[in-house]
């Protein structure tokens, strides 16, 4: 009887534990085992390589920039889609005519691919003929032939700040919906009280709107950290990482390594593995899984 | 769980009351500024794809001048799509999309059921390792996936693209189903099983069609997510006719010249379909992926 109960569980659930298994576990220990690996650019393994595909990696001369670099991108993005997230929740709480349409149109950036989103930004971008390039020459910011300030994309000063931007512009709507969602859960009874105790608008909202939206605030940060982390399509697609690697985070960086060096782009993806883990684990503590799950 | 604790959108309530003896007037205006407020920002967030939209309506001839909008009306630009051979590439899109969503509900549906309705050995380490997933995503194991599959001599088919578009979308449906069996109560089904309808008959008479929010919402999220897919397909693909559309919209870019009403017909295409159905089942996505966190 015994035996038949653990022969349903499999049958049942097993089919999902093969998938898991094959698509998201192997590819880790295939990933770990080819970082130890030298592998010929047309993936034919050559044998072992110890630790050189890691020496090689770390003696790049722009590997301490990439990993500098990756670290402000995420915070840079997330820092900024949670405080305009938090501004805009607050927002779309209030009543207002139309509310609805006004919500359903922060829907587009979520739901449309990021890859389509960051090629229309890369066009607005167009030295030449970009909408945005065009606001600025109407608001007396460049002259009209623009010249080499009309290029936001090519030096890396300007376009840092705007591949952060079309980041955040993709993060902003899920943010606000997890904070909007948050802010439905707050009995109203809790702001009658604060406004009978005479508490004004900023002391409300600072301290009893924030801390009772920190779990949603928490969890809907910490996904953003990891598809931020993970971003490749906003910077591919407008930049490739250049001029030089001076626009490469690490998942970039990681990316163009494929094409020359398997095996040492197999070490970038362990080091950025190594800090996906480290956020699941904050991830898993924070979503209170055990209360939920057991 | 999480659908469980997603409130009701009860009538919202104004946080900030108006003063006591406030002139009646007050609210209606702050509604005005709210309004308007609120108005300009959604118009924001859908500009990029005004643009869009309205590139893609150019003349190839008309692309290189300063004007936002377009000077003739080129409607073909839309129909042309589907002679070219980017339509090629949607079917691809299409096929990966459709496929990943049926792996996902044949795989996820006997699990999340089996899990709400039954405590075995190895149970809590299923969950978890779901939730573990549900935050891994290609990009970071891209190396790994690629090796994997050029060993199984699966690189550049549309099979590798399904199973892993299927496996990262695995964790988010096993998680809104479990949650909606969960929900619905064992008597309803029990009482079904003793009427002669079998277990089975049971499973798919009353307790599937009690689920259905939960099923269409993981369908639905599962099938945008294959259709947005980048990396993966980036990195799996290699010869043009094989790769889904954003992998051959990406590769305009590169091109001297870019054709970008071309471009921008077929992202159009792709991506109206994509943000109605998303509209359809926002609600529950948030409640999906913050699973267990909003309490």
């Amino acid at each position: 009887m015994r035996r038949l109960r653990a022969l349903e569980s499999i049958v049942w659930v097993g089919p999902a534990v093969l998938l898991i298994a094959m698509v998201v576990l192997w590819p880790v220990i295939e990933m770990i085992r080819s970082s130890f690996l030298e592998i010929s650019r047309f993936g034919i393994v050559q044998g072992g390589n110890g630790f050189a595909n890691y020496e090689k990696l770390f003696g790049e001369k722009d590997f301490a920039d990439i990993m500098v670099r990756s670290v402000v991108w995420v915070v840079a993005v997330v820092v900024l889609t949670v405080l305009i997230s938090l501004a805009l929740a607050q927002l779309f709480n209030q009543h207002f005519p139309l509310r609805k349409i006004a919500r359903w149109a922060l829907i587009a950036p979520w739901a449309a691919s990021v890859l389509m989103t960051a090629i229309i930004f890369k066009w607005m971008l167009d030295p030449e003929v970009g909408v945005i390039n065009q606001i600025r020459v109407k608001l007396g910011l460049i002259d009209a032939m623009g010249g080499a300030a009309a290029d936001q994309l090519g030096d890396a000063s300007s376009a840092m700040p705007w591949l952060v931007f079309v980041a955040v512009f993709v993060s902003v709507p899920f943010t606000t919906y997890a904070l909007l969602a948050g802010l439905a859960t707050i009995p109203s009874d809790v702001y009658e009280a604060a406004t009978m105790d005479g508490a004004g608008r900023l002391r409300t909202y600072w301290s009893i709107t924030l801390p009772l939206l920190r779990p949603a605030l928490t969890v809907a940060a910490l996904i953003n950290v990891m598809n931020v982390f993970n971003s490749f399509p906003i910077i591919w697609a407008m930049t490739h990482g250049q001029p030089g690697y001076s626009t490469a985070t690490s998942t970039i960086f990681m990316f163009i390594l494929k094409g020359s060096d398997i095996g040492e782009s197999a070490a970038m993806s362990v080091v950025n593995f190594g800090m996906v883990i480290v956020l699941t684990v904050i991830f898993l503590k924070v979503s209170r899984w055990n209360k939920e799950v057991a | 769980m999480a659908v469980n604790t997603m409130p009701p959108r009860t009538r919202p309530h104004s946080h900030v009351r108006p003063a006591r003896g406030a002139p009646r007037r007050m609210p209606k205006l702050k509604t005005v500024i709210v309004a308007a407020a609120a108005y300009v920002i959604s118009f924001l967030f859908l500009f990029p794809y005004v643009v869009m939209l309205l590139t893609s309506l150019r003349s190839q001839d008309s692309l290189r001048e300063v004007s936002f909008w377009p000077e003739e009306w080129v409607w073909s630009n839309l129909t042309n799509f589907w002679t070219s051979g980017l339509a090629g590439n949607l079917w691809v899109t299409l096929k990966v999309a459709t496929g990943s969503t049926v792996l996902v509900l044949l795989v996820a549906l006997p699990a999340a059921y089996y899990s709400a309705r039954h405590r075995f050995r190895g149970r809590t380490a299923f969950l978890i390792l779901v939730l573990i997933t549900q935050m891994f995503q290609p990009t970071a194991m891209l190396v790994g996936i690629y090796r994997e599959f050029y060993q199984f001599g699966l690189v550049d088919s549309i099979w590798s693209l399904i199973l892993v578009n299927g496996g990262f979308n695995l964790a988010f449906a096993v998680w809104i189903l479990n949650a909606y069996f969960a929900s619905i109560p064992r008597e309803l089904e029990e009482a079904a099983f003793i009427d002669g309808n079998g277990r089975f008959g049971a499973l798919f008479r009353i307790t599937l069609p009690l689920a259905l929010p939960g099923v269409i919402t993981a369908l639905i999220f599962t099938f945008i997510a294959a259709w947005n897919e980048f990396v993966a397909a980036l990195t799996l693909t290699t010869t043009p006719e094989n790769q889904p559309l954003t992998v051959a919209l990406n590769s305009f870019i590169g091109q001297y010249q870019v054709d970008w009403q071309n471009l921008f017909a077929g992202s159009v295409i792709a991506t109206i379909p994509v943000i109605i159905l998303f509209a359809l089942i926002e609600r529950k996505v948030v409640g999906g992926l913050t699973a267990g966190s909003i309490k």
